[in-house]
């Protein structure tokens, strides 16, 4: 198992030391100098003087990408053209309420993902079943960005349950600090977490519904009947309990959406998180800090699927403690 | 005459095709008796309707597409099985009948412990707390043959072997000490070797909990040795009973007749044999289109105007005791017709 | 809306259910057919395809006004659906209605061409990994987990800062190049398990080489996961169209994309919700029929399929 997990490892950091070095490809690739100052970009000088030593720019390529590689393990991802200060500070400055947004989005998504997909297994091909797969149809096609300015018009605006955007009020709270401040927040965080969950949601009970259908078809499933034992043990116990194998799969592919998702709805509802930094950047040209934001993401993409790798692996006893027997 | 432990009259359990493939009545119609202690071996070529015989007993049957018609009729301890409420029927299932199954790797919960598995029916039925239920777990382990069982107890289902895993699956039925142990081809998806295993641990556990076998099996040799009467079952009805020797020694009912002609014989003299191996001709037809009149007599070597017409009952055979050996041929009734073709 | 595209509009609807009802004749004349009409929101998902694409494709009798003329930006803007407007005007006075059904050229176009290349580079990828196995295998799979490490629009906002003037094409293109990933990897369990089979052997007997082996005998029975991969990835590609215009990055504004729609309207939202609202509905609707569609195939196509979330196509 350790030998395993050391693999996985490996190949995660390969993975990402490959993303790394086509990101430092494409940057040369691209016209204008890296880092460099041009009209639209004024740097100050003694900005571009410490990045020319820094990054090795008037080095040969080789030497760049060397220090371009041990910049990076010291968490040096350059200047940022927009905000005028380091990459790094500004994209940790918005980590958390990205986090904050997407563990919210993911607990919508998986609690009412699995409850959703369960119950429309346990009675499959019934009323409620087929209408809560249609409906779970719509919400996955929805753009994510389109059901947030939905939910903002209906709830912010014409309802005035929600806040129309941002993540805490500018005047009296500033900061967390007190459970008021705190309760601020979790108001602010209400719309965006409810528009990435329910699109996942939908995905997540389509793909539950379908688990589930195959367990509960099982020869296993018989026996436990067969054994007497109550039809909600039969379903609850012996079946879901397989059918959570395949769920812990979704939450490695969890991450890219959440992070995809992160961009549009931080911007359609101005939160501040690492996505909406991103978008921003964009429009000045602000590579470095788009580059930085990828990277960022890979690394949280990587280590999502990791995590789902391990916890299989903890959760299927097949995998925890191979058997020798055909 | 003692009273039976299992009394099916009439069975009749239907299936809705798809596409409108029709109505497929895969048991059609069946009665038997099981007695107190006894084995019952149950016999038939894959389609005749065995395996839902066996899973109707429990109504373990997909609702839909199945379902079993009203009108049959399951005794057991003296009540209806089929009209119980699902809490008594549940109390019944792997307490008073128990049922093993024919793939032992898919019939085992992979994600639970094989000591877990076994401690189940224990815990739900009787009550008993969890290290009661593990304890007993472990012995049930011991009384099946297992090796190391305190070890045993706590592996999991693809930790173990084909043949161990059926003892598992046999330790699970039997905790409760079921009165009928219903087991549908228990060996088939075995090595040989561990068949024979099987088989008489099957035998052992009987006589040692005195309880009733169903043994449903395609394999004529599994019922030779192991049964003490045979069932055999053809497009879901029972077209023969009688005691196992009986059977064996005079078949009466042409199927019987070719089932056994067709087992290869190895204390055959090559002279004898005339070069080919002997089979039924024709295909067990589909179980939505029966034939009209006597199912069989499409393929049925005697047959003649009145097999395609009348559907033949289960007649007694003269020379025993009524009920004893049944067969549904009008053979019976006509003994000379069987004469012309020996 | 003139006489005469009402005329029009009710005329593509009436193709529309044609064109569904041919498609399910057809279908019940073949088992697999019959497995697909086995989902009633298949063969609705039909209906709304035709639907759309009888609109793109009709879009000029269709639409009474040209989409980018500002019919009086003044006094007709952000006007509520009326007879005359039947989805309203937007915030310069444009009509819609005339918008939508162009703009179903844009993003049903931009899909289905990202989506071609996207199925193109992932069955030719999946096909070498699984013909050919061993490194070059190794190599391609690796390539791929590189590939799906990097989350679809972080690599299209990095091209897009990147390069100063991406034109459209090439943002197009880069869809499709992004989008290859899974595909490949369908394509290529499907490969492993066909180039055992004897039709393989014999193709190669006779003399035939890995590239004629490969188009004509193997890629042909894998076609199962490649046009499941190309429904589903149809729909992505259109919410991943829609969320790049939206942000502004995607198709430039005049050009009415369904994405671009959303965003012109987003700043409108409260005074003319309708400007927004019916681009997403639309995307919606077309996503909704491409996934049930996508659905149904697979089905029809592969019932023993299993269950695998990796395989929501490109």
């Amino acid at each position: 198992m350790t030998a395993w997990l050391v693999r996985r490892l490996a190949a995660a950091i390969a993975i990402v030391f490959a993303v790394v070095t086509i990101t430092f490809v494409l940057i040369h690739l691209a016209p204008g100098t890296p880092f460099g100052a041009d009209e639209q970009h004024q740097q100050d000088p003694e900005v571009i003087a410490r990045l020319v030593r820094q990054f090795g720019l008037d080095q040969p390529l080789p030497v760049q990408y060397v220090l371009y590689l041990r910049n990076l393990l010291r968490g040096e991802l350059g200047q940022s053209f927009s905000q005028h200060r380091p990459v790094a500070d500004a994209i940790a400055d918005t980590i958390p309420p990205t986090l904050t947004l997407a563990g919210a989005a993911l607990v919508v998504d998986f609690a009412i993902g699995l409850a959703l997909g369960v119950y429309q297994a346990v009675r499959p091909r019934r009323f409620g079943d087929i209408v809560l797969g249609n409906v779970a149809l719509f919400f996955h096609s929805l753009p994510t960005f389109w059901l947030g300015l939905v939910l903002l018009l209906v709830f912010g605006q014409w309802l005035h349950v929600f806040p129309v955007g941002g993540m805490r009020d500018p005047v009296l709270c500033p900061s967390v600090t007190s459970a008021r401040c705190l309760g601020d927040v979790v108001w602010h965080l209400a719309l965006p977490a409810l528009t990435l969950g329910l699109v996942g949601a939908a995905g997540t009970a389509r793909y539950q519904r379908a688990a589930m259908l195959e367990v509960v078809g099982e020869d296993y499933v018989r026996t436990a009947r067969a054994k007497g034992l109550g039809e909600r043990r039969v379903l609850l116990v012996h079946a879901l309990r397989n059918a959570l194998l395949p769920f812990i799969t979704l939450i490695g592919l969890a991450f890219p959406f959440l992070l995809t998702g992160a961009v549009l709805v931080e911007t359609v509802f101005a939160w501040p998180g690492m996505g909406r930094l991103s978008v921003g950047a964009i429009f000045q040209r602000d590579y470095p800090l788009v580059t930085g934001a990828a990277l960022v993401a890979t690394g949280a993409v990587v280590l999502g699927s990791v995590l789902a790798d391990v916890l299989y692996a903890v959760a299927d006893p097949r995998l925890r403690a191979p058997g020798g027997a055909t | 005459m003692t009273e039976p432990l299992l009394h099916v009259r009439d069975l009749k359990t239907y299936f809705v095709t798809e596409h409108g493939g029709g109505t497929a009545r895969a048991v059609d119609g069946v009665s038997f008796d099981v007695y107190p202690g006894e084995t019952l071996g149950l016999v038939g070529e894959s389609g005749c309707g065995k395996t839902v015989t066996s899973l109707s007993i429990l109504r373990l049957i997909p609702e839909p597409p199945g379902h079993i018609r009203p009108g049959s009729f399951i005794e057991f301890e003296g009540r209806n099985l089929l009209t119980l409420a699902p809490k008594e029927l549940r109390a019944i299932r792997g307490n008073r009948i128990a049922m093993i199954f024919q793939e032992p790797m898919t019939s085992l919960n992979p994600v639970f412990t094989v000591g877990d598995q076994i401690a189940e029916a224990a815990i739900v039925h009787q009550r008993l707390s969890r290290r009661a239920a593990r304890a007993r777990a472990v012995e049930m382990l011991t009384l099946v043959g297992i090796p190391d069982p305190q070890e045993r107890v706590d592996h999991y289902p693809h930790q173990m072997s084909g043949g161990m895993r059926q003892r598992v699956m046999i330790a699970m039925a039997l905790i409760c000490r079921p009165q009928l142990l219903i087991a549908d081809e228990p060996t088939t998806a075995l090595d040989v070797t561990i068949q024979a295993q099987i088989l008489e641990l099957l035998d052992r556990l009987q006589r040692e909990l005195g309880m009733a076998v169903m043994l449903i099996t395609h394999d004529l040799g599994v019922v030779a040795g192991s049964a003490d009467r045979v069932v055999v079952m053809y497009a879901g009805q029972v077209v023969e009973q009688a005691p196992t020797r009986q059977l064996f020694a005079r078949p009466l009912h042409p199927y019987t007749e070719g089932l056994l002609a067709s087992v290869p014989r190895l204390d055959t003299r090559v002279s004898q044999v005339r070069g080919r191996l002997h089979s039924i001709p024709g295909q067990v037809p589909a179980a939505t289109a029966w034939p009209a009149g006597c199912r069989f007599h499409p393929r049925c070597p005697y047959a003649w105007d009145r097999c395609a017409t009348e559907e033949p009952p289960p007649l007694d055979t003269p020379g025993s005791e009524p009920g004893t050996h049944t067969v549904r041929c009008w053979l019976l009734t006509e003994p000379q017709r069987r004469e012309r073709r020996a | 809306m003139t006489a005469w595209t009402w005329l029009a509009l009710a005329g593509a609807i009436v193709v529309a259910l044609v064109a569904a009802a041919q498609v399910r004749r057809h279908a019940a004349a073949r088992a697999a057919g019959r497995r697909f009409l086995r989902h009633p929101t298949a063969s609705l998902g039909v209906f709304i395809l035709a639907f759309f694409v009888t609109l793109a494709l009709a879009a000029p009798l269709v639409a009474p006004y040209d989409p980018t003329r500002q019919l009086d930006p003044v006094h007709l803007q952000n006007q509520p659906p009326s007879l005359r407007f039947l989805l309203g005007t937007d915030v310069y006075g444009r009509d819609v209605w005339s918008r939508l059904v162009y703009g179903a050229r844009l993003s049903l176009g931009i899909g289905t061409l990202a989506m071609l290349v996207a199925v193109t580079v992932g069955a030719g990828v999946g096909a070498l990994a699984g013909y050919f196995r061993h490194w070059l295998d190794a190599i391609l799979m690796r390539g791929v987990d590189v590939g799906l490490a990097v989350p679809r629009i972080f690599v299209l906002l990095m091209a897009v800062a990147l390069w100063e003037r991406l034109p459209l094409a090439a943002l197009v293109l880069l869809i499709g190049l992004t989008g290859w990933f899974v595909t490949s990897r369908l394509v290529r369990a499907e490969v492993l398990s066909l180039r055992e089979r004897e039709f393989v052997a014999a193709a190669q007997a006779v003399g035939a080489g890995p590239t004629r082996v490969i188009l004509r005998h193997v890629l042909p029975n894998a076609a199962a996961p490649i046009i499941v991969s190309a429904a589903l990835g149809i729909g992505n590609v259109i919410l991943l169209e829609a969320g790049l215009s939206f942000l502004g990055i995607g198709v430039p504004s005049p050009l009415p994309s369904w994405g671009s729609m959303i965003h012109d309207g987003w700043q409108w939202i409260v005074a003319a919700p309708w400007t927004s609202g019916f681009p997403g509905l639309a995307i919606a609707f077309v996503v909704m029929a491409l996934t049930a569609v996508g659905d149904g195939l697979r089905d029809a196509l592969d019932p023993r399929d299993t269950l695998d979330p990796r395989k929501e196509g490109t």
